[in-house]
């Protein structure tokens, strides 16, 4: 008597747009109150650290002798690409499995896990693009942008933010409370936000040291957009080198969270 | 591809059906079928393993043994085809707040592919029916109760599904939103919507089955109808006697034969007969002077009590 629908196109379908969709339709609720803070915050560490502490820094000899202020925003950017992106993968994620169990409502669809694992990627790659985008936006005002290629520090961003929200993600999954996630601010995110070059050249770090920031994944994304946004030695090898490792933590900690998310939603 | 699901054919069939987690067993080998437009219940105390029976019905939990078709499916590998043809009602809401309560049920919708002026189109009739759609540009938040459960009720609908199913669709609720609710899913059942339902009140088993089975400590216990059931394992009525503090205990075998069964519960005696106000004039007969006396008719309780030994709401 009930004709089975055409309910095998859920199996063909891209996998991951609704849950963007949902993501999109939460964010046209709450922009206006994040909006705020994603102008705000380039707008105080450029005046603050690029403006007035860069003036006191001498005339620098890395990337040709750039001004200070040219040679932070970029490596800010980045880092604020990494904040952003694993602030939207710990509570907002939290909030889906335990707090309004949105994602056992989704998996009680035909939606799968394997979508709301990659509707959450895209939904990093949308956020990202506009918080990074604002960034860039304010570093033109700033004057902190010196070549035409400063354009391909964005994507570079983006990737950045990316490989700290999945893995982040896929950690997340497996958070019975919120307590921790405290922790990973203070004692992972912060001490890279300082040491991965974002402030420094990792020059001025002992040479003992120096090697080790190849080890720290936000190395690789802050290098990447300040030699595309300064556009000078472009030096294809090490390009595609962070390319590589900030691609690679995506793909791998993406097919963690799903496993980890589907440890934890499908029970 | 055209599949034709015959008339008669039972919607759900579960055969040993059995769910461990680890070495706690949670189902543990049930058979039950459950017919197209039948309304059909899981009755049971909390831990009896309900809410994990319907999860893999819902297809979103791996059966551990056994045999499951929901819609003539294997929800192992249909999942995605029987969940679209499924409404859905977990036993918390899982709204999502931020979101108002028109926006709900559009993102829900788009969950199965509907379009936007489809799912609006649904939805307003939904709010409709389950009364909210003055609240439709209303956060979720501030909802009471009542009105989150008739949303989830709505949301489950958008689908426009088969079959439906309930984890404890009134718990928590105050008595008149419980039968707000009961009511619209009553007009389901009319409709000739199937209903598969956990609750462990016996009231809305009443109220809302035409059939339903037992469970107890991962098992079914029994199954038919509320009427069959009661008369199966229970009298037409009960005879409840209440005694002062510490008269109870000293009572022994001054009840015995007044009805065909005599239960005695912490804090009061149940008197099982046919006719109960005659019960109650031979105890009085016997010159027994409980503080409270009531004549009432059998319910489920009496049955699960009969079954299991235990009372079923603790």
């Amino acid at each position: 008597m009930t004709a089975i629908p055409a309910a095998g196109r859920a199996a063909l379908r891209f996998p991951g747009l609704r849950k963007l969709e949902h993501s999109l339709l939460v964010y046209r609720r709450v922009w206006r109150g994040t909006f705020f803070g994603t102008l705000v915050s380039p707008v105080l560490f450029l005046s603050a650290l690029g403006v007035a502490l860069g003036s006191l820094v001498p005339q620098m000899t890395a990337f040709g002798g750039v001004p200070y202020l040219v040679f932070l925003a970029p490596g800010l950017l980045a880092a604020q690409a990494m904040q952003t992106a694993t602030i939207e993968s710990s509570w907002p994620l939290f909030a889906g499995f335990k707090w309004n169990k949105t994602f056992e409502a989704m998996i009680g669809t035909p939606q799968g896990v394997r979508d709301i694992v990659l509707g959450h990627l895209y939904w990093l790659v949308v956020r990202l693009t506009i918080v990074t985008g604002v960034f860039l936006a304010v570093m033109v005002v700033f004057g902190a942008v010196s070549s035409p290629t400063f354009l391909l520090a964005w994507p570079a961003a983006v990737l950045t933010g990316v490989a700290f929200g999945m893995p982040m993600a896929a950690w997340t999954a497996t958070r019975k409370t919120e307590n921790s996630f405290a922790i990973v601010f203070r004692f992972v995110v912060t001490p890279m936000f300082l040491f991965s070059g974002t402030f420094f050249p990792i020059s001025q770090l002992p040479d003992a040291i120096e090697p080790v920031a190849w080890l720290v994944p936000l190395y690789h994304g802050v290098n990447l957009a300040r030699t595309l946004a300064i556009g000078h030695d472009l030096n294809l090898v090490v390009l595609l080198i962070h390319v590589a490792v900030l691609l690679g933590i995506i793909i791998v900690s993406t097919l963690i969270a799903f496993r980890t998310f589907r440890r934890r939603l499908v029970v | 591809m055209e599949s034709v699901i015959p008339v008669g054919a039972p919607m759900i069939r579960a055969r040993g059906l059995t769910k461990r987690f680890g070495s706690f067993t949670a189902v543990d080998g049930v058979d039950f079928d459950v017919a197209t437009g039948e309304s059909f219940g899981f009755l049971g105390p909390n831990g009896a393993g309900k809410t994990s029976t319907m999860r893999m019905i819902g297809a979103v939990s791996p059966r551990t043994a056994g045999e499951l078709s929901v819609l003539e499916m294997d929800p192992e590998e249909n999942g995605p085809r029987i969940r679209a043809r499924l409404g859905v009602v977990p036993q918390s809401d899982t709204l999502d707040t931020e979101l108002t309560v028109l926006e709900n049920l559009l993102i829900y919708g788009r969950y199965f592919d509907i379009s936007y002026s489809e799912a609006n189109q649904r939805a307003t009739e939904l709010l409709e029916f389950v009364q909210l759609n003055e609240r439709r540009k209303d956060l979720v938040e501030p909802l009471s109760g009542g009105m989150k459960r008739r949303l989830t009720i709505a949301r489950a609908l958008i689908n426009e599904p088969d079959v439906l199913l309930l984890d404890e669709p009134t718990t928590g609720l105050d008595p008149q939103a419980r039968h707000l609710v009961w009511d619209r899913l009553y007009r389901l059942k009319q409709r000739g919507t199937t209903l598969v339902l956990t609750t462990h009140y016996m009231d809305e088993a009443e109220q809302l089955c035409d059939r339903l089975v037992v469970m107890d400590k991962a098992k079914i216990v029994a199954e038919g109808s509320p009427r069959t059931l009661i008369e199966r394992y229970s009298t037409r009525e009960v005879l409840e006697l209440r005694f002062p503090v510490g008269i109870q205990e000293t009572l022994d075998g001054q009840l015995d034969g007044l009805g065909d069964r005599v239960e005695h519960l912490p804090d009061r005696v149940l008197v099982y007969a046919a006719d109960g106000e005659a019960a109650a004039a031979a105890a009085h007969d016997r010159g027994l002077r409980p503080e409270s006396v009531l004549v009432r008719r059998s319910s489920l309780e009496d049955v699960f009590l009969r079954l299991t030994g235990r009372s079923l709401v603790e």
